[in-house]
């Protein structure tokens, strides 16, 4: 890592060539730049999880901590290149008048011609794609779950605020569930009736869920609230029987369907890292999660 | 009624992963190699990315006087040795409740009756519905005595349910031989349930080979013989035979390796442009391309092979293959095998395919080299392009998988001089670490029924048919020469290139 201090964004573009240079390997693999928009106190970790996911797509990792806008600007950067992984991260801080123009410092080192993701790992804007720095980007990625203000109703408000190219970790920790679901009644084709999640009381994937499963099955869903950890049954109900998948210690589950004896599935919460992951794999329009969203959006109203 | 399929699902829905249905596997052979490294983790690294289905159980059956939890311990030990994802208890309970044990001989009809009596009961006890697949990981020679057992318990059929048969190579040591092991399993089982594994087929690497050709308006134009030279297609080992004589001896080089990876690889990168990607027209063009490949004449000229004597490799001092532990002193088992391929048709008429492989070479490594003709006109010196080559793409398929492109550039510097250099591609290590080893992907594709992977016996056979006189004319010509160990093969190697004022690549 190399510190520049009172520096500017053409200074860290070199640095980034000068560090390939100097690990002997000048070329560049990176299919995208993925910038973090992140607060001091998470930043550690933030970046962590954000390289780890460039393990799987190579990328330029622009961490930017927006720092006090009082007194003179100062750009402040960490530039290095991974070591064991592809890609490429910088850690910058602003602090000063500059703060009101982040987008300014990343524009200049997006990387040409290709994607651009953004993540907001805790508080995210009201609306990312009217964020200047959301803007710049394809694909913005929200976690409604880590926000830490206006916790209950953060969800909602993405969900009205959706529009191509937003996107939310509380839906892609849906995936496991939803490919669990799916493939439940692929093998039970049982006629649902009604159905119910349960989980903990602030759960926006939970009610993701609801939202999904109403808007596919057009039946009543229930919400119900448990100790958690997250979400820990969903019930899909048909006149005679019923679909069951249960967990609550956030690892393993146990399936419960007609006519066959109850089994246990892997069912582990994820991490951080294989959730970016996941989200980095495609960038264009999620049209399942634009439903679900705009369908959220019409149940609260 | 839910008249129009599963409203969960949605073509366009592209997170959800594909799970299997319920249904057990049932390995032959589970004390092997390739049982303990490859199978036993990959179905370890399923479970644990949750892409087995509920209730999915595990039978092993093998002449050992062992219960239940002895297999398990075996599983348990190979997972932790050889898995790919993290070891986690709970995944691992979940899995080891499925896992069964059938003692006995393949000739026992005692044992295989236990077996459909384990199976019955898992479906009874853990929902596999009936479906079953059989992994064969034993010596093709059982084939035969296992498949009957299982027609003659009432394994190989099953009501509203499917049986699977998945085999490994080699598919035969020749034509005949592997038309009559294709009549052994076709007998019982039908075409669209045998799967043979060829596990380079489920290399990333491989299909990326049909994305860059396919998906790609820059390659294409140029992949025929207007402007490719040749092909090189090379499957380089740096090991010995280590402790496989028995298997090896008598097989060698060209069967083992030659027959099956290097000839689908040629498939992949000579075939035509399949109407679209699913199993039958990509079988098609394969067998298409197939058809069309013959061997250049005369073989004394066209082919080559060898045998690693002893020598240093890589820094270390390693016997030849003679000196090997089970090996006859007289053995002509060929360790190095090259050959000429002609793909007959318009985009290739005059391409040669050089296709090698071998053991103790210089260093592990498989790829696909497309060498370019040399720009037909240079307005430089002849001394400004001295070390410019040709252009070439190589695809690498292991290790260190990606893209290469050779072309040439100016020296920086006063003068014009123009040399050859490299531009890489690598897919960060995606291709490596995230992305599933080729057995999850293939175990998965058998448990759903997917063949597109998965080679058809009909190329199994044209692969015996472009292969068989090579392997006629070398049993007729006495030994293979010998090349130091560590070295990139044997002169007469050299020899067959040089014929044609071309070398080979140092991968």
């Amino acid at each position: 890592m190399i510190e520049l201090t009172n520096t500017t964004s053409a200074e860290i573009a070199a640095e980034f060539v000068r560090a390939r240079t100097r690990s002997g390997s000048p070329a560049m693999g990176m299919v995208l730049t993925v910038i973090v928009a992140v607060r001091e106190d998470d930043a550690t970790e933030a970046m962590a999880a954000a390289q780890a996911a460039s393990r799987e797509h190579p990328a330029r990792v622009l961490g930017l901590i927006v720092g006090d806008g009082r007194g003179t600007s100062q750009v402040d950067a960490q530039v290095g290149i991974g070591s064991g992984w592809g890609g490429e991260t910088a850690l910058i801080r602003l602090r000063g008048e500059v703060v009101k123009h982040a987008e300014s410092v990343v524009l200049p080192l997006l990387l040409p011609d290709s994607p651009v993701a953004i993540w907001w790992p805790t508080d995210h804007p009201a609306d990312p794609a009217a964020d200047p720095l959301g803007r710049l980007a394809q694909r913005r990625i929200t976690d409604s779950a880590a926000t830490t203000r206006r916790r209950t109703t953060a969800l909602e408000r993405q969900c009205a605020a959706y529009v191509r190219g937003n996107t939310d970790l509380a839906w892609t920790r849906l995936t496991p569930w939803r490919a669990l679901l799916a493939a439940a009644l692929d093998q039970h084709p049982i006629k649902v009736v009604a159905a119910s999640v349960t989980g903990e009381r602030i759960s926006p994937s939970a009610d993701l869920l609801v939202a999904w499963l109403n808007h596919r099955l057009r039946v009543p869903v229930t919400r119900h609230t448990s100790a958690g950890p997250g979400l820990t049954e969903v019930v899909l109900q048909s006149r005679e029987e019923e679909i069951r998948i249960c967990r609550t210690d956030g690892k393993l589950a146990t399936l419960h369907t007609p006519g066959a004896p109850d089994r246990p599935m892997a069912l582990a919460r994820r991490g951080v890292p294989a959730l970016l992951a996941e989200e980095l794999r495609r960038l264009d329009e999620d049209d399942i999660y634009a439903e679900t969203a705009r369908h959220l959006v019409r149940m609260r109203s | 009624m839910i008249v129009a399929g599963n409203p969960l699902r949605d073509p366009r829905d592209r997170r959800l992963p594909r799970i299997a249905g319920p249904c057990s596997m049932v390995i032959f052979g589970v004390t092997g190699d390739l049982s303990r490294k490859k199978v036993m983790p990959a179905v370890y690294d399923l479970a644990n990315r949750g892409l087995l289905p509920p209730g999915f159980s595990l039978v092993g059956f093998a002449r050992r006087d062992w219960a239940d939890q002895d297999f398990a311990q075996i599983v348990h030990d190979s997972v932790k040795e050889h898995a790919r994802t993290e070891f986690r208890q709970e995944v691992w309970e979940q899995l080891s409740e499925g896992f069964r044990f059938v003692a006995g001989d393949f000739d026992d009809d005692v044992a295989f009756d236990t077996l459909r009596r384990t199976l019955e009961q898992l479906d009874q006890e853990r929902g596999t519905g009936g479906n079953h697949a059989f992994y064969l990981a034993i010596p093709p020679g059982l084939f035969a005595p296992v498949i009957a057992q299982l027609k003659e318990h009432g394994l190989a059929e099953g009501e509203d349910s499917w049986r699977r048969v998945v085999v490994e190579k080699p598919f035969g040591h020749d034509l005949d031989s592997a038309r009559e092991l294709n009549d052994v399993l076709g007998q019982v089982f039908t075409s669209g349930s045998v799967f043979r594994i060829d596990h380079y087929l489920g290399k990333e690497t491989v299909q990326n080979i049909l994305a860059m050709r396919f998906a790609n308006t820059m390659f294409e134009p140029l992949w025929n013989a207007n402007y490719v030279d040749h092909v090189q297609i090379t499957m380089a080992e740096d090991i010995g035979i280590g402790g496989r004589a028995g298997y090896y001896d008598g097989i060698g080089a060209a069967r083992d390796v030659i027959q099956n990876h290097l000839m689908q690889l040629l498939a992949l990168v000579a075939m035509e442009e399949p109407p679209s990607f699913d199993a039958e027209s990509l079988r098609l063009e394969k067998e298409k391309v197939l058809s069309s490949a013959v061997l250049a004449k005369p073989l004394s000229r066209s082919t080559a092979r060898g045998q690693y004597d002893a020598g240093w490799a890589g820094g270390e001092k390693v016997e030849g293959f003679l000196a090997e532990d089970g090996i006859k002193p007289t053995s002509t088992t060929e360790t190095y095998a090259a050959i000429t391929v002609l793909v007959e048709n318009r985009r290739w008429a005059g391409v040669p395919f050089y296709l090698r492989t071998g053991k103790r070479l210089g260093r592990r490594v498989t790829e696909v080299a497309v060498v370019f003709k040399r720009a037909p006109h240079l307005p430089f010196s002849e001394l400004a392009t001295e070390e410019l080559t040709q252009n070439a793409l190589v695809v690498r398929v292991q290790p260190d998988e990606g893209l290469t492109l050779r072309f040439g550039s100016k020296v920086p510097g006063t003068a014009m001089e123009i040399r050859d250099v490299s531009m890489d591609f690598a897919y960060g290590g995606s291709f490596t670490e995230s992305s599933p080893e080729a057995y999850e992907r293939l175990i998965l594709d058998v448990l759903l029924g997917d063949p597109p992977l998965f080679p058809r016996h009909e190329e199994v056979e044209l692969s015996w048919q472009i292969l068989d006189p090579v392997l006629a004319h070398w049993a007729s010509r006495g030994k293979p020469e010998p090349y130091e160990s560590g070295t990139w093969g044997p002169k007469s190697a050299d020899d067959m290139l040089a014929r044609h004022g071309r070398t080979w690549r140092r991968p």
